[in-house]
């Protein structure tokens, strides 16, 4: 085969710009849908827009709306809860698994599988499920009254106090099987020798966990809380399908009250402004642990 | 070494049987009550097992039960989410696969701070454009249809298959396409030829990830379709949450096993792929 110099200059060119003509559709995507709109929103967000989006700006009284909002206070209240109790328990849980699965387990694969699954399900599958489960008078309160303990109650869906504890329960059941995941594969990255040396040292398998590999999982510990506070923020289908937000507004969040507002009360400006705080608390929980991530997995 | 059964090794498999149980247990009961009877529902408990096994709940989940006003039970809108998930994961980790060739193979100056700036794209909470997405998918008169949902999933999908991609591309040896340079061997020849080959396993694992985010979204679900157009997961939500007449759990689960078994299909059958999609979605996203 021969080619002529004209040809091979030709598609040295080719070569030069078809990277970035093929990278650019997307980049134009990003800008226009991901940036531009979050211009927008934040634009929206200054203007008293309420069934119809308006473009005078009129400075922070939606933010001012929003913070005078009790609603919307019980929307950060209970994301405080959710995501504090949710980060926390999906960790622990995680963790404990992963180290259980880590003793040369006997049908570990199986048990993998088995703790894993949720996650392949949608959270309005989980919430749906957990529900059920819940229910005061048919779920598992029953099933412990028949067990011989009558007075038994477990109502917490139907409690306006407890009902954020609802979704926290199924958060951790539908996650802390990926957190397992994710703590495994740290573990198996962990040099066997290691652990042989200590154990030769005498020290016993606990402190061999506690003191050496836990704290060599930095990393891992800081990949699971970027991904559980990220879902913790976010967190809507869930809440939706188990309590949607309920009884009255007691266990509202604000993807549920973003939603609310901006869909089904149409009040624009203030459904914009919950979304830019959203992002806000996005920014500020993500940024401060991706530094730490990257300092962390440089160092070690 | 030998482990032999030692009373710790009892305690240790007691705790991860517990454990397995406690996993199962929303599984068990789901299916348990679908194929109860409703009498049966009432008079026993959530974990006993059904005194005669019935699929009627199954076959009324499937094509009569009701969500909102139509009672045409999960069947259409079982198809809906197929109609709309299958485009989306094949374009996206389509147009992915090239960006990640470009941003791992093809860097030009620039193009690393492109590419961060496109992974930004996994970070937002969704919230922040939805009010202008609804506005441009009613301009654009696809509102309430599955295409706006698949443009919307192209388009907020690109920055995790992208991400997969360079992932996978940036640990194959550069000396590969060097030499395939000197070779003569151009742009798009490099990719089809040499890389596409080798890159079964991250497509499996781009796909898989795109199919469970895609079928299991509820988001731009209720928010971009609503009534013949929605998504599995949103008929479900109304389902359960319809006040009208009896409450028909075994419906109720039955339809909620109906809107899990895709995704539950291709974990089971591709497990592997599935935990490394969302080990590497994880640890770089």
């Amino acid at each position: 085969m021969s080619t002529s110099q004209s040809q091979a200059s030709l598609s040295a060119l080719a070569d030069r710009w078809l990277p970035k003509l093929v990278l650019s559709p997307t980049l134009l995507i990003s800008l226009v849908f991901v940036y531009g709109f979050i211009a927008w929103t934040g634009w929206l967000s200054l203007t008293e827009s309420r069934l119809l989006p308006q473009m005078d700006l009129a400075g922070l009284i939606q933010y001012q709306a929003l913070f005078e909002n009790d609603r919307w206070w019980t929307a950060v209240t209970n994301l405080g809860i959710f995501g504090g109790l949710f980060i926390g328990c999906t960790l622990a849980v995680g963790l404990f698994l992963a180290v259980l699965l880590d003793q040369k387990i006997r049908a570990e694969g199986t048990l993998r599988t088995i703790y894993l699954y949720p996650m392949a399900l949608s959270f309005i599958v989980t919430g749906t499920a957990w529900k059920w489960m819940l229910n005061p008078d048919m779920g598992l309160q029953k099933v412990i009254n028949d067990w011989g303990f009558p007075d038994f109650t477990f109502d917490w869906l139907v409690d306006p106090d407890k009902a954020i504890y609802t979704v926290v329960i199924a958060g951790v059941w539908q996650s802390s099987g990926f957190v397992m995941a994710l703590f495994l594969a740290g573990l198996r990255g962990i040099d066997d020798s290691i652990i042989k040396a200590a154990q030769v040292d005498g020290a016993s398998l606990p402190v061999i966990y506690w003191r050496i590999i836990i704290p060599s999982l930095r990393p891992v510990f800081f990949s699971v809380l970027l991904i559980l506070s990220h879902i913790a923020i976010k967190s809507f289908d869930l809440v939706m399908a188990l309590t949607g937000g309920g009884p009255g507004t007691a266990s509202d969040v604000p993807a549920i009250f973003m939603y609310q507002f901006a869909f089904t009360r149409g009040q624009l400006g203030l459904g914009a402004a919950s979304a830019m705080m959203m992002l806000m608390t996005i920014v500020a929980v993500l940024v401060p642990l991706m530094y730490m991530e990257t300092r962390s997995a440089k160092r070690g | 070494m030998a482990k032999h059964l030692t009373p710790g090794r009892i305690v240790l498999y007691a705790a991860l049987l517990l454990m397995a149980i406690y996993y199962l247990l929303p599984l068990y009961v789901m299916l348990s009550t679908s194929v109860k009877t409703l009498d049966d529902i009432r008079g026993g408990n959530l974990i006993a097992l059904p005194q005669s096994i019935t699929f009627d709940a199954w076959s009324k989940a499937w094509s009569s039960a009701c969500t909102g006003v139509e009672c045409g039970g999960m069947k259409g809108f079982f198809w809906n989410s197929v109609k709309m998930a299958v485009p989306s994961v094949l374009i996206s980790t389509l147009i992915g696969a090239v960006n990640g060739y470009v941003v791992s193979m093809w860097r030009f100056r620039g193009s690393d701070v492109l590419f961060t700036l496109l992974l930004v794209g996994c970070f937002i909470p969704f919230q922040v454009v939805l009010l202008p997405m609804a506005r441009l998918l009613g301009e654009l008169g696809i509102a309430n249809t599955t295409s706006g949902l698949i443009l919307v999933h192209v388009i907020y999908g690109l920055a995790f298959t992208t991400l997969f991609f360079r992932n996978f591309f940036v640990t194959i040896p550069d000396e590969l396409v060097k030499a395939a340079r000197i070779d003569g061997a151009g742009f798009w020849t490099i990719f089809f030829r040499i890389l596409l080959p080798i890159s079964g396993p991250i497509f499996m694992v781009c796909v898989i990830w795109q199919f469970t985010q895609i079928w299991n979204d509820f988001l731009f679900g209720v928010v971009f379709a609503s009534g013949e157009s929605q998504p599995i997961t949103v008929a479900l939500n109304n389902l359960v949450n319809t006040s009208t007449g009896v409450k028909e759990y075994n419906v109720d689960m039955a339809a909620a096993i109906i809107a899990a078994l895709p995704t539950l299909f291709v974990y089971m059958v591709a497990g592997r792929y599935f935990v490394r999609g969302l080990t590497a979605g994880a640890v770089k996203g």
